[in-house]
C-alpha cells in the first residue's frame, strides 16, 4: 500500500496536491481502491459548484459498493478527469496517477493529513 | 468467531481478502474480481463453496418426505443421479431456503442447501419429518468440502488434476451428478457455465484445490461468484427471495409443481396467490441504458407504480449494468422505465433473463 509523502490525504480516503495549474487535483488513495475493488464507474461530479469541506463532489464505484468522494477543502469543482469515463480500472493501478476533480480554492490545506497520519489512520481502521 | 472451511488456510496463503459472509470468513477476491469473472467464462475458475451443506436423506421415506417438504416435484427424478432445483415454503408460502436434490437411490437423496440458512433448514426438515412421521434420516455432512469448478474449460482441467475420477463422469448430462472414489461430482453449477460441483472429503480439498491451480484454474471469490450467477439470472437467497417472498413473486414459479396431486407445505398459499392475481408481481431483468451501477434496493419507477431492484451490479461480460427486480404484474419485456439512482432518474430496458449464458451476452 502506497502513501506517497508530496500529497495531503482525508480521512475518508481521498488524496490531495495543488498541481501545476495551481488548481487542487483531487483523487482516491491506494487504500480507497484497495477497499473497494475493481472500480467499474467514476462520475456524477458537480462542475461548477461551490463545496464546503466534506461535501459530496461526485462519485466513484466498484462491482462491490458505490462511495462517495468529497471535497476536502472549500472551494469550487472545476473539472472532471472525462478519461476515466471510459476507464475507471485507472484507479486501481494508478490511484495516485490519475485526478478525479480538480477545484479552485483559496483554503489552506493545513487542517489535511499528511502521509504518515493518513497511514496510520488507515491502519487504524483496519 | 467466525467459521472456516477447510480451504481457509489455502486462501490467506494465497493473498485473498477475506470477508463474512452469512457468518463464514470466505474469499471475496484474490486480487482482481472481474479478472476472476473472465476466468470463468473465457477458460476455468474455481470457488469454495464448502461454507454451503449437504445434507444426507437416508430411509424408506425418503422420497415421500420430499414431496412434502418442498415444491418442486421429486417424482421427476426417475434416474439415479438425477438433481432437482426446488424451493422450500413454509406454510405462508415463503421460501425458506432454494436447494439441490440429488436423487442417488430410493434410500438416498443428498440436498446442498446455503450457508447462512443451514441451520434454520435442519431445523425445518426436522419438524417436517416428525409432522408426517417419515421414516428418515437427516445427516448434515460438515465433512465434506466443495468445490465448484467452472468454465468452457472446467471439466477437462478436472479431468487432468484427477483422472481415475474420469470414467465415471465423463458421461453426466446436465444437472446429473456420480460417485467417483471418493468424490461425488456434480455437473451443476452458479455461473452459467459448464462445470462441476465436487464434494470432497475435508481432508483432501486443499490438494484438489493445489492441484486444480497447478492446471492453471484461476482461484476465484465469492465477487465473482455474485457477477456470473446474476448475469445467468440465477436467483440469490437473501436477495431476490426470503421467507416473505413467495417463488411466484421471484421468477421461479417454473420450480413449483402444482400438476402432481401430492400436499407439500406452502401449496395452499400459492394456490391462494394464483387465484388471487391482482397481488402478484413480476421478476423481471433490468438494463441501465446509462452508465452507474444497478444495486439492490433500489427503487424502479413505472407507470404502474413502484418496483424494487433485489439484486444488481455491473456485469463484466456485458459492460454495463444488469438488475433483477420485482416490479408490478403490468411491467412488460421492452418497456423502458426508471430507476433511482441516489436521486437520479436513469432509464433501464426491462429484459428477459438470463443475461449471459456459456459466455454469450444475450441481452
Amino acid at each position: 500500500m502506497k502513501f506517497p509523502d508530496d500529497l495531503k490525504y482525508t480521512p475518508t480516503h481521498e488524496w490531495a496536491k495543488v498541481g501545476a495549474d495551481g488548481l487542487l487535483w483531487v483523487g482516491i488513495t491506494d487504500a480507497a481502491q484497495d477497499m473497494l475493488g475493481d472500480l467499474v464507474f467514476v462520475g456524477d461530479v458537480k462542475v461548477g459548484q461551490a463545496l464546503k469541506a466534506g461535501e459530496t463532489a461526485g462519485v466513484v464505484e466498484s462491482v462491490k459498493a458505490a462511495s462517495d468522494i468529497y471535497a476536502p477543502v472549500d472551494g469550487e469543482v472545476v473539472a472532471f478527469n472525462d478519461a476515466l469515463d471510459g476507464e475507471p480500472q485507472k484507479l486501481n493501478s494508478e490511484p495516485y496517477g490519475a485526478w478525479i476533480f480538480k477545484m479552485k480554492t483559496t483554503a489552506s490545506l493545513a487542517g489535511l493529513l499528511d502521509a504518515k497520519s493518513y497511514e496510520a489512520s488507515v491502519a487504524a481502521e483496519k | 468467531m467466525l467459521k472456516r472451511t477447510p480451504l481457509y488456510q489455502t486462501h490467506a496463503a494465497s493473498g485473498a481478502k477475506l470477508v463474512d459472509f452469512g457468518g463464514w470468513e470466505m474469499p471475496l477476491n484474490y486480487g482482481s474480481q472481474i479478472e476472476e469473472h473472465q476466468a470463468v467464462r473465457r477458460d476455468a475458475g474455481m470457488f469454495d463453496v464448502s461454507h454451503m451443506c449437504p445434507v444426507d436423506l437416508e430411509g424408506e421415506d425418503a422420497r415421500p418426505f420430499l414431496r412434502t417438504l418442498v415444491a418442486n416435484s421429486v417424482d421427476k427424478l426417475t434416474q439415479s443421479g438425477k438433481a432437482l432445483y426446488s424451493c422450500m415454503l413454509n406454510q405462508a408460502g415463503g421460501v425458506i431456503d432454494d436447494l439441490i436434490i440429488y436423487f442417488l437411490r430410493e434410500d438416498w437423496f443428498r440436498v446442498v442447501v446455503n450457508a447462512s440458512t443451514a441451520d434454520k433448514d435442519l431445523a425445518w426438515m426436522e419438524k417436517v419429518r416428525l409432522d408426517g412421521g417419515h421414516r428418515v434420516t437427516i445427516t448434515p455432512r460438515r465433512d465434506l468440502a466443495m468445490i465448484a469448478v467452472q468454465g468452457p474449460n472446467a471439466r477437462a482441467r478436472f479431468w487432468q488434476v484427477r483422472p481415475a475420477a474420469r470414467a465415471a463422469t465423463e458421461r453426466l448430462g446436465a444437472f446429473f451428478a456420480a460417485e467417483a472414489g471418493d468424490l461425488f461430482v456434480a455437473r451443476t453449477g452458479y455461473t452459467g457455465e459448464d462445470g462441476f460441483e465436487v464434494m470432497v472429503p475435508a481432508a483432501q480439498a486443499a490438494q484438489l484445490w493445489q492441484d486444480l491451480k497447478a492446471a492453471g484454474v484461476a482461484e476465484a471469490g465469492l465477487g465473482a461468484r455474485d457477477t456470473l450467477r446474476l448475469e445467468a439470472g440465477m436467483n440469490l437467497y437473501g436477495n431476490d427471495m426470503d421467507e416473505t417472498v413467495s417463488p411466484l413473486d421471484a421468477g421461479l414459479a417454473w420450480t413449483v409443481d402444482l400438476k402432481s396431486p401430492r400436499d407439500f407445505v406452502g401449496r395452499a398459499a400459492l394456490e391462494q396467490q394464483l387465484a388471487n392475481a391482482g397481488s402478484r408481481k413480476a421478476f423481471v431483468g433490468l438494463k441501465l441504458l446509462d452508465k452507474g451501477v444497478l444495486r439492490s434496493h433500489q427503487k424502479v419507477i413505472t407507470p404502474h407504480g413502484e418496483g424494487e431492484i433485489t439484486s444488481g451490479t455491473f456485469a463484466p461480460t456485458l459492460g454495463f449494468s444488469v438488475a433483477m427486480a420485482r416490479v408490478p404484474r403490468e411491467v412488460k419485456i421492452g418497456d423502458t422505465v426508471e430507476v433511482d439512482i441516489r436521486g437520479k432518474r436513469m432509464p433501464v430496458q426491462v429484459v428477459k433473463m438470463p443475461f449471459v449464458r456459456n459466455g454469450k451476452p444475450l441481452v
